[in-house]
Protein backbone atom coordinates (compact mmCIF):
# COMPACT_ATOMS: atom_id res chain seq x y z
CA UNK A 1 0.00 0.00 0.00
CA UNK A 2 1.74 3.22 -1.17
CA UNK A 3 0.96 6.81 -0.07
CA UNK A 4 0.25 7.31 -3.98
CA UNK A 5 -2.36 4.57 -3.84
CA UNK A 6 -3.83 6.20 -0.41
CA UNK A 7 -3.52 9.59 -1.50
CA UNK A 8 -5.94 8.61 -4.80
CA UNK A 9 -8.20 7.42 -2.58
CA UNK A 10 -8.88 9.75 -0.70
CA UNK A 11 -9.05 12.62 -3.20
CA UNK A 12 -11.74 10.27 -5.19
CA UNK A 13 -13.69 9.78 -2.09
CA UNK A 14 -13.83 13.52 -1.30
CA UNK A 15 -14.24 14.08 -5.05
CA UNK A 16 -16.94 11.85 -4.58
CA UNK A 17 -18.84 13.69 -1.55
CA UNK A 18 -18.61 16.70 -3.33
CA UNK A 19 -20.64 15.23 -6.01
CA UNK A 20 -23.43 13.59 -3.76
CA UNK A 21 -23.72 17.29 -1.75
CA UNK A 22 -24.58 18.49 -5.37
CA UNK A 23 -27.23 15.21 -5.89
CA UNK A 24 -28.29 15.74 -2.71
CA UNK A 25 -28.44 19.76 -3.39
CA UNK A 26 -29.11 20.69 -6.36
CA UNK A 27 -31.67 23.33 -7.32
CA UNK A 28 -32.62 22.36 -10.70
CA UNK A 29 -32.64 18.49 -12.16
CA UNK A 30 -29.69 19.75 -14.95
CA UNK A 31 -27.58 19.53 -11.71
CA UNK A 32 -28.77 16.43 -10.40
CA UNK A 33 -28.22 14.52 -13.37
CA UNK A 34 -24.86 16.26 -13.80
CA UNK A 35 -23.64 15.19 -10.68
CA UNK A 36 -24.80 11.19 -10.77
CA UNK A 37 -22.70 11.40 -14.05
CA UNK A 38 -19.74 12.96 -12.45
CA UNK A 39 -20.55 10.27 -9.48
CA UNK A 40 -19.94 7.18 -11.89
CA UNK A 41 -17.09 8.96 -13.45
CA UNK A 42 -15.48 8.76 -9.44
CA UNK A 43 -16.52 5.45 -9.16
CA UNK A 44 -15.10 4.34 -12.43
CA UNK A 45 -11.81 5.68 -10.74
CA UNK A 46 -12.56 3.89 -7.58
CA UNK A 47 -12.95 0.76 -9.28
CA UNK A 48 -9.79 1.02 -11.50
CA UNK A 49 -7.65 2.15 -8.62
CA UNK A 50 -8.75 -1.19 -6.37
CA UNK A 51 -8.05 -3.13 -9.62
CA UNK A 52 -4.73 -1.99 -9.50
CA UNK A 53 -3.76 -1.81 -6.00
CA UNK A 54 -4.76 -5.43 -5.18
CA UNK A 55 -3.63 -6.78 -8.50
CA UNK A 56 -6.47 -7.95 -9.49
CA UNK A 57 -6.51 -6.75 -13.29
CA UNK A 58 -10.23 -8.07 -13.94
CA UNK A 59 -11.76 -5.57 -12.02
CA UNK A 60 -11.21 -2.96 -14.77
CA UNK A 61 -13.95 -4.80 -17.04
CA UNK A 62 -16.23 -3.79 -14.56
CA UNK A 63 -14.98 0.13 -14.70
CA UNK A 64 -15.83 0.04 -18.13
CA UNK A 65 -19.06 -1.44 -17.67
CA UNK A 66 -19.73 1.42 -15.45
CA UNK A 67 -18.65 4.03 -17.73
CA UNK A 68 -20.66 2.42 -20.25
CA UNK A 69 -24.24 2.21 -18.07
CA UNK A 70 -23.43 5.97 -16.81
CA UNK A 71 -23.41 6.69 -20.08
CA UNK A 72 -26.48 5.20 -20.91
CA UNK A 73 -28.49 6.20 -17.71
CA UNK A 74 -27.62 10.35 -18.47
CA UNK A 75 -29.03 9.97 -22.20
CA UNK A 76 -31.77 8.53 -20.93
CA UNK A 77 -32.48 10.77 -17.91
CA UNK A 78 -31.69 13.84 -20.34
CA UNK A 79 -34.18 12.77 -23.40
CA UNK A 80 -36.60 12.47 -20.38
CA UNK A 81 -36.19 16.00 -19.30
CA UNK A 82 -35.91 16.76 -22.59
CA UNK A 83 -39.04 15.81 -24.49
CA UNK A 84 -41.17 14.63 -21.59
CA UNK A 85 -41.52 10.96 -23.26
CA UNK A 86 -39.43 8.60 -25.30
CA UNK A 87 -40.66 5.05 -26.09
CA UNK A 88 -43.41 6.29 -28.55
CA UNK A 89 -41.64 9.66 -29.36
CA UNK A 90 -40.03 8.71 -32.56
CA UNK A 91 -43.35 7.46 -34.18
CA UNK A 92 -45.46 10.37 -32.50
CA UNK A 93 -43.06 12.91 -34.59
CA UNK A 94 -43.77 10.94 -37.69
CA UNK A 95 -47.20 11.11 -37.45
CA UNK A 96 -47.06 15.07 -36.97
CA UNK A 97 -44.87 15.08 -40.38
CA UNK A 98 -47.58 13.62 -42.24
CA UNK B 1 -7.23 1.40 2.88
CA UNK B 2 -10.20 -0.89 2.45
CA UNK B 3 -11.37 -0.94 5.93
CA UNK B 4 -11.35 3.25 4.96
CA UNK B 5 -13.66 2.60 1.80
CA UNK B 6 -15.93 0.21 3.52
CA UNK B 7 -16.49 3.28 6.00
CA UNK B 8 -17.17 5.83 3.60
CA UNK B 9 -18.72 3.94 1.14
CA UNK B 10 -21.39 2.96 3.69
CA UNK B 11 -21.60 6.40 4.93
CA UNK B 12 -22.62 7.64 1.26
CA UNK B 13 -25.20 5.11 1.39
CA UNK B 14 -26.88 5.72 4.24
CA UNK B 15 -27.05 9.69 3.17
CA UNK B 16 -28.08 8.53 -0.10
CA UNK B 17 -30.97 5.82 1.11
CA UNK B 18 -32.26 8.98 3.45
CA UNK B 19 -31.56 11.42 0.36
CA UNK B 20 -34.06 9.16 -1.35
CA UNK B 21 -36.27 9.29 1.08
CA UNK B 22 -36.57 13.38 1.48
CA UNK B 23 -36.42 14.54 -2.17
CA UNK B 24 -40.06 15.46 -3.65
CA UNK B 25 -39.08 15.19 -6.81
CA UNK B 26 -39.69 11.77 -9.02
CA UNK B 27 -36.94 12.57 -11.00
CA UNK B 28 -34.13 13.24 -8.73
CA UNK B 29 -35.29 10.58 -6.93
CA UNK B 30 -34.15 8.13 -9.54
CA UNK B 31 -31.41 9.32 -10.28
CA UNK B 32 -30.22 9.30 -6.42
CA UNK B 33 -31.76 5.66 -6.48
CA UNK B 34 -29.33 5.03 -9.48
CA UNK B 35 -26.62 6.34 -7.61
CA UNK B 36 -27.52 4.42 -4.55
CA UNK B 37 -27.27 1.24 -6.64
CA UNK B 38 -23.44 2.14 -7.96
CA UNK B 39 -22.42 2.21 -4.71
CA UNK B 40 -23.77 -1.11 -3.49
CA UNK B 41 -21.84 -2.16 -6.52
CA UNK B 42 -19.13 -0.08 -5.87
CA UNK B 43 -18.93 -1.78 -2.27
CA UNK B 44 -19.15 -5.32 -3.81
CA UNK B 45 -16.40 -4.50 -6.06
CA UNK B 46 -14.22 -3.84 -2.71
CA UNK B 47 -15.91 -6.84 -0.86
CA UNK B 48 -14.03 -8.60 -3.62
CA UNK B 49 -17.15 -10.11 -5.25
CA UNK B 50 -16.69 -8.66 -8.96
CA UNK B 51 -19.83 -10.93 -10.59
CA UNK B 52 -22.00 -9.80 -8.58
CA UNK B 53 -21.06 -6.40 -8.80
CA UNK B 54 -20.95 -6.83 -12.28
CA UNK B 55 -24.96 -7.79 -11.96
CA UNK B 56 -26.00 -4.98 -9.51
CA UNK B 57 -24.49 -2.75 -11.95
CA UNK B 58 -25.90 -3.95 -15.09
CA UNK B 59 -29.80 -4.29 -13.51
CA UNK B 60 -29.26 -1.81 -10.57
CA UNK B 61 -27.67 1.28 -12.18
CA UNK B 62 -28.53 0.42 -15.77
CA UNK B 63 -31.96 -1.19 -16.02
CA UNK B 64 -33.72 -0.09 -13.35
CA UNK B 65 -32.63 3.29 -13.70
CA UNK B 66 -33.92 3.74 -17.49
CA UNK B 67 -37.09 1.35 -17.02
CA UNK B 68 -37.90 3.94 -13.55
CA UNK B 69 -37.13 7.28 -16.29
CA UNK B 70 -39.56 5.54 -18.90
CA UNK B 71 -42.64 4.61 -16.42
CA UNK B 72 -42.18 8.30 -15.09
CA UNK B 73 -42.33 9.12 -18.73
CA UNK B 74 -45.55 6.85 -19.41
CA UNK B 75 -47.70 8.34 -16.22
CA UNK B 76 -47.08 11.94 -17.43
CA UNK B 77 -48.11 13.75 -14.19
CA UNK B 78 -45.81 12.01 -11.83
CA UNK B 79 -43.07 15.18 -10.85
CA UNK B 80 -43.83 15.42 -7.52
CA UNK B 81 -45.00 12.54 -4.55
CA UNK B 82 -47.67 13.96 -2.43
CA UNK B 83 -47.81 12.36 0.93
CA UNK B 84 -51.45 12.29 3.32
CA UNK B 85 -49.81 12.87 6.38
CA UNK B 86 -51.93 10.32 7.71
CA UNK B 87 -51.15 7.90 5.73
CA UNK B 88 -47.22 7.25 7.69
CA UNK B 89 -48.49 4.86 10.18
CA UNK B 90 -48.84 1.45 8.07
CA UNK B 91 -45.73 1.64 5.78
CA UNK B 92 -43.38 2.82 8.67
CA UNK B 93 -44.67 -0.27 10.48
CA UNK B 94 -44.39 -2.58 7.90
CA UNK B 95 -40.94 -1.11 7.26
CA UNK B 96 -40.02 -2.03 10.71
CA UNK B 97 -41.64 -4.94 11.01
CA UNK B 98 -39.49 -5.99 7.90
CA UNK B 99 -36.14 -4.48 9.09
CA UNK B 100 -36.87 -6.68 12.61
CA UNK B 101 -37.63 -9.78 10.44
CA UNK B 102 -34.24 -9.62 8.16
CA UNK B 103 -32.15 -8.85 11.53
CA UNK B 104 -33.57 -11.64 13.39
CA UNK B 105 -32.60 -13.89 10.20
CA UNK B 106 -29.23 -12.37 10.40
CA UNK B 107 -28.70 -14.42 13.52
CA UNK B 108 -28.72 -17.63 12.45
CA UNK B 109 -25.65 -16.76 9.46
CA UNK B 110 -22.35 -17.74 10.39
CA UNK B 111 -19.98 -14.94 11.13
CA UNK B 112 -18.27 -13.13 7.83
CA UNK B 113 -14.80 -15.51 7.17
CA UNK B 114 -15.65 -18.38 9.33
CA UNK B 115 -13.93 -21.30 8.29
CA UNK B 116 -16.40 -23.80 10.29
CA UNK B 117 -19.34 -22.15 7.78
CA UNK B 118 -21.48 -24.86 5.98
CA UNK B 119 -20.12 -23.16 2.67
CA UNK B 120 -16.47 -23.88 3.37
CA UNK B 121 -17.41 -27.18 5.06
CA UNK B 122 -19.54 -29.55 2.34
CA UNK B 123 -18.70 -29.08 -1.21
CA UNK B 124 -15.78 -25.57 -1.66
CA UNK B 125 -13.08 -28.14 -1.16
CA UNK B 126 -14.41 -30.46 -3.65
CA UNK B 127 -15.04 -27.78 -5.99
CA UNK B 128 -11.55 -26.19 -5.81
CA UNK B 129 -9.69 -29.19 -6.12
CA UNK B 130 -11.62 -30.54 -9.44
CA UNK B 131 -13.73 -28.38 -10.46
CA UNK B 132 -11.54 -27.12 -13.32
CA UNK B 133 -10.93 -30.63 -14.27
CA UNK B 134 -14.75 -31.64 -14.01
CA UNK B 135 -15.95 -28.26 -15.83
CA UNK B 136 -13.02 -26.96 -18.00
CA UNK B 137 -14.12 -23.47 -16.94
CA UNK B 138 -10.81 -21.67 -16.08
CA UNK B 139 -12.78 -18.87 -13.18
CA UNK B 140 -13.95 -21.04 -10.42
CA UNK B 141 -16.71 -18.50 -9.96
CA UNK B 142 -18.17 -18.96 -13.31
CA UNK B 143 -17.82 -23.01 -12.86
CA UNK B 144 -20.10 -23.31 -10.10
CA UNK B 145 -22.55 -20.83 -11.58
CA UNK B 146 -23.33 -22.06 -14.93
CA UNK B 147 -22.41 -25.75 -14.17
CA UNK B 148 -22.71 -26.86 -10.58
CA UNK B 149 -25.41 -24.87 -10.62
CA UNK B 150 -26.67 -24.93 -14.08
CA UNK B 151 -29.94 -25.84 -13.45
CA UNK B 152 -30.98 -23.02 -10.73
CA UNK B 153 -28.94 -20.25 -13.06
CA UNK B 154 -31.42 -21.59 -16.09
CA UNK B 155 -34.57 -20.90 -14.01
CA UNK B 156 -32.90 -17.48 -13.16
CA UNK B 157 -32.26 -16.28 -16.71
CA UNK B 158 -35.95 -17.86 -16.57
CA UNK B 159 -37.52 -15.41 -14.38
CA UNK B 160 -35.59 -12.53 -15.67
CA UNK B 161 -36.67 -13.56 -19.81
CA UNK B 162 -40.52 -14.08 -18.21
CA UNK B 163 -39.60 -10.12 -16.28
CA UNK B 164 -38.77 -8.84 -19.67
CA UNK B 165 -41.28 -9.65 -21.37
CA UNK B 166 -44.02 -8.53 -19.18
CA UNK B 167 -41.77 -5.19 -18.89
CA UNK B 168 -41.86 -5.10 -22.68
CA UNK B 169 -45.36 -5.71 -23.23
CA UNK B 170 -46.09 -3.02 -20.59
CA UNK B 171 -43.81 -0.22 -22.08
CA UNK B 172 -44.94 -1.54 -26.11
CA UNK B 173 -48.47 -1.05 -25.57
CA UNK B 174 -48.95 1.85 -26.40
CA UNK B 175 -47.04 2.15 -29.39
CA UNK B 176 -48.49 -0.65 -30.83
CA UNK B 177 -52.40 0.41 -30.57
CA UNK B 178 -50.94 3.65 -32.43
CA UNK B 179 -49.61 1.70 -35.36
CA UNK B 180 -53.13 -0.84 -35.44
CA UNK B 181 -54.66 3.05 -35.44
CA UNK B 182 -53.00 4.30 -38.15
CA UNK B 183 -53.19 1.16 -40.51
CA UNK B 184 -56.98 1.35 -39.99
CA UNK B 185 -57.05 4.79 -40.91
CA UNK B 186 -55.02 4.07 -44.35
Amino acid sequence: MTPLYLGAGIAFLVTMAMALARAFLGPTVFDRILAVNMFGTKAVLLVALIAFFSGREDLLDIALLYSLLNFIGVVAALRLVERGHFFAATEREEDKEN
Amino acid sequence: MSLLLNTVLLVFLLVTAFAVMRVKVLLAMVMLFGLYSLLVSSLFVVLDAPDVAFTEAAVGTGISTVLMLATLAAIRHGHSAPIKPGKRALPLALSLAMGALLIFGIQDLPNFGEANSPAYREVAQHYIDKGQQETGVPNLVTAVLASYRGFDTLGEVTVVLTAGIGVLLLLGRREKVHLIARKSNE
